[in-house]
């Protein structure tokens, strides 16, 4: 099996006149595991649908391995779909309905039990040919729907937010053991989900998506550290944003002064800004250091150095989250709990602390003229 | 606790008295050997009265039995396909179509009964048992429409679309996936249609002709002559007929209900 190379072009879709597709243009290479990540609502299942061939576009072009797919329905389309639903034929054993696509295609006895027990193997389900799907566990039901999908060796497997309905625990060991079907077989995943947590762990690449626009695609890395707008930036994990003026300017750097926390804030430019503009930064929370003391300040580095008074701490497990409050503005700041030593003197609520990050962790998404 | 327990045992042994006190006195009837309500000495005299000399009756017996399995079957075949009609496309106006044929659900028998009537007269058929065949299917589609939808909707649609996805065309999915799913709405629908079907007095009353009569006539055009315990003897066997066949589909309910 290889994977099929994906290539949409200015795709469009409406229903009862709202607009849920807006102009959509990507490409997604062969054998890649592509996610796109949204909250509800955002036409993120849209799109895997008008893919899968069981939407029809209002406009625009979807090309599989570079061939159109306007008058492919879906059961002449390389593609295959995990429901949410997992959609397993309730009258059917495991054995039938992981036999159900080689059965449609006349596929002789032997070779249809040959190769359903070689995919049956794949997803760890040997030896429950025989039962049916409501004798199974959420995620035995899941396995049966991978194996079913990918006995028609498809060229691209379509994952409608396949964990959804499994437990956390559950859902973690089902995305390792997806991760490893995807190495094993090379084909292309699309995954969809509203979990960044899902999204960012096992994707060669993350397309973020909103109101049926598509902000930003990358690494999960490029994701989640320069993410290019204040919702992907919000959407994916937490952050803090701080909004100002620019003040100066030069070298890489500039500052900007914040109304609300009443101090000049030092920003790398990722991109251009001039002085007088109105910009938004995204600093996320664990890039922010807390402590009693007053850290050095050296002019070789481009630290932000604030004080403020701990408004909330909430305790989790591996880090504590402060809530750190500044003339009224709330900043969070994630402080891992490195080692006993560090945490001997604990820094209690409704304390005097400084801040500080630098200038290279912080983010602009939004400049306005 | 205790007090309680005896209350609730006492409406059961009530409701069950209600329920068939009426019937015990009817096979006990059966076995009188005289004709009235005076109890005059055990006999079979009316059992071998029902199997020697009614002929008429048994006609009427088997006509009943004709109607029932034709309409029943004809009715579950167009109830059945209509259903997935309804259920599978998207069309205009599916809703107000949906709602239209449930309508005779509600309807009273007598004006469907009448009706009928009329239109049989109007394009000019005679009243045989044809006409009641016709219209036993007519008023059995509703139910057999109402169970089926109820049964697919219960169903995920996306089972449809995952038909189509690996592959299958309309007719696999059709054979190979809805059918079997729902084979048990299919056999309530047919159950249901028989029971309504052999049960119906009104409607038929209105649609059949000389010479085409079903049990539920026959029966009562004899009562209007008096009550011969010949008819005791028949319900006798007809309760007898009847609390078997419940036993053996027990499971009617489970089927149109089931999740």
């Amino acid at each position: 099996m290889s994977g099929t190379s994906v290539e949409i072009q200015g795709l469009s879709k409406s229903f009862d006149n709202h607009q849920v597709l807006k102009n959509l243009s990507f490409d997604i290479r062969s054998g890649e595991f592509f996610s796109i990540l949204g909250p509800s609502g955002c036409g993120k299942t849209t799109l895997l649908r008008i893919i899968g061939g069981f939407e029809e576009e209002d406009s625009g072009v979807v090309l599989l391995d570079n061939v159109d797919m306007k008058n492919y329905p879906a059961n002449k389309r390389k593609t295959n779909t995990i429901f949410q639903s997992y959609a397993l034929f309730p009258h059917l054993t495991v054995y039938e309905n992981i036999a159900f696509p080689l059965k449609i295609k006349k596929m002789t006895k032997p070779l249809i039990k040959n190769e359903v027990e070689k995919y049956l193997n794949m997803v760890k389900l040997s030896g429950y040919e025989k039962k049916y799907p409501k004798e199974l566990s959420g995620g035995q039901k899941q396995r049966v729907a991978i194996a079913r999908a990918l006995i028609n060796q498809p060229g691209i497997l379509l994952l409608d937010e396949p964990l959804s309905a499994l437990d956390a625990k559950l859902r973690q060991h089902m995305l390792v053991e997806l991760d490893s079907i995807h190495d094993q077989t090379g084909i292309t995943f699309i995954y969809i989900t509203h979990d960044q947590h899902e999204a960012l762990s096992v994707s060669d690449r993350v397309a973020v998506m909103n109101e049926g626009k598509i902000l930003q695609i990358g690494t999960p890395s490029e994701i989640y550290e320069s993410p290019k707008d204040a919702f992907v930036a919000d959407f994916i994990g937490e952050t803090n944003f701080i909004e100002g003026i620019v003040q100066e300017k030069g070298g890489k750097f500039a500052k900007l002064y914040s109304e609300t926390l009443k101090t000049m804030i030092e920003f790398d430019m990722d991109q251009s800004v001039e002085i007088g503009d109105k910009v938004k930064l995204t600093i996320r929370p664990e890039k922010i250091r807390v402590k009693r003391e007053n850290p050095q300040k050296t002019s070789s580095q481009h630290f932000n150095i604030l004080k403020g008074k701990v408004d909330e701490i909430i305790y989790h497990g591996f880090q504590s989250k402060f809530f750190i409050d500044i003339n009224g503005f709330i900043l969070k700041a994630f402080k891992p709990h490195l080692s006993y030593f560090e945490e001997s003197e604990r820094i209690g609520w409704k304390e005097e602390v400084y801040f500080w990050w630098d200038a290279d962790d912080s983010f602009l998404v939004e400049v306005s003229k | 606790m205790k007090e309680k327990k005896k209350i609730s045992f006492v409406f059961f042994i009530f409701t069950l008295l209600f329920f068939y006190l009426p019937l015990l006195v009817l096979v006990i009837y059966s076995f009188n050997e005289g004709k009235t309500m005076k109890w005059t000495g055990f006999s079979f005299h009316w059992y071998e009265e029902l199997f020697t000399r009614s002929k008429e009756l048994w006609n009427a017996f088997e006509n009943s039995i004709i109607i029932a399995l034709l309409s029943s079957l004809a009715s579950t075949v167009i109830g059945t396909l209509g259903a997935i009609g309804i259920y599978w496309y998207r069309f205009r106006h599916k809703k107000l179509i949906q709602t239209v044929s449930y309508l005779p659900l509600m309807l009273p028998d007598i004006i469907i009964g009448i009706s009928l009537l009329i239109f049989f007269a109007g394009i000019g058929l005679n009243l045989s048992l044809t006409t009641i065949f016709i219209a036993h299917t007519t008023f059995n589609i509703p139910y057999v429409l109402f169970i089926l939808i109820a049964r697919l909707q219960e169903f995920d649609y996306s089972v449809i679309e995952a038909s189509y996805d690996l592959g299958a065309k309309e007719k696999d999915t059709l054979l190979k996936i809805i059918l079997p799913i729902i084979k048990p709405g299919i056999i309530a629908g047919f159950l249901m249609a028989m029971t309504l079907s052999l049960d119906d007095f009104v409607i038929t009353f209105f649609v059949s002709g000389p010479g085409s009569s079903t049990l539920p006539l026959h029966i009562f055009s004899m009562i209007r002559f008096g009550v011969s315990p010949v008819i005791n003897a028949l319900a006798v066997i007809l309760i007898a007929a009847t609390a078997f066949l419940a036993l053996l589909s027990k499971n009617m309910q489970k089927y149109i209900y089931q999740s």
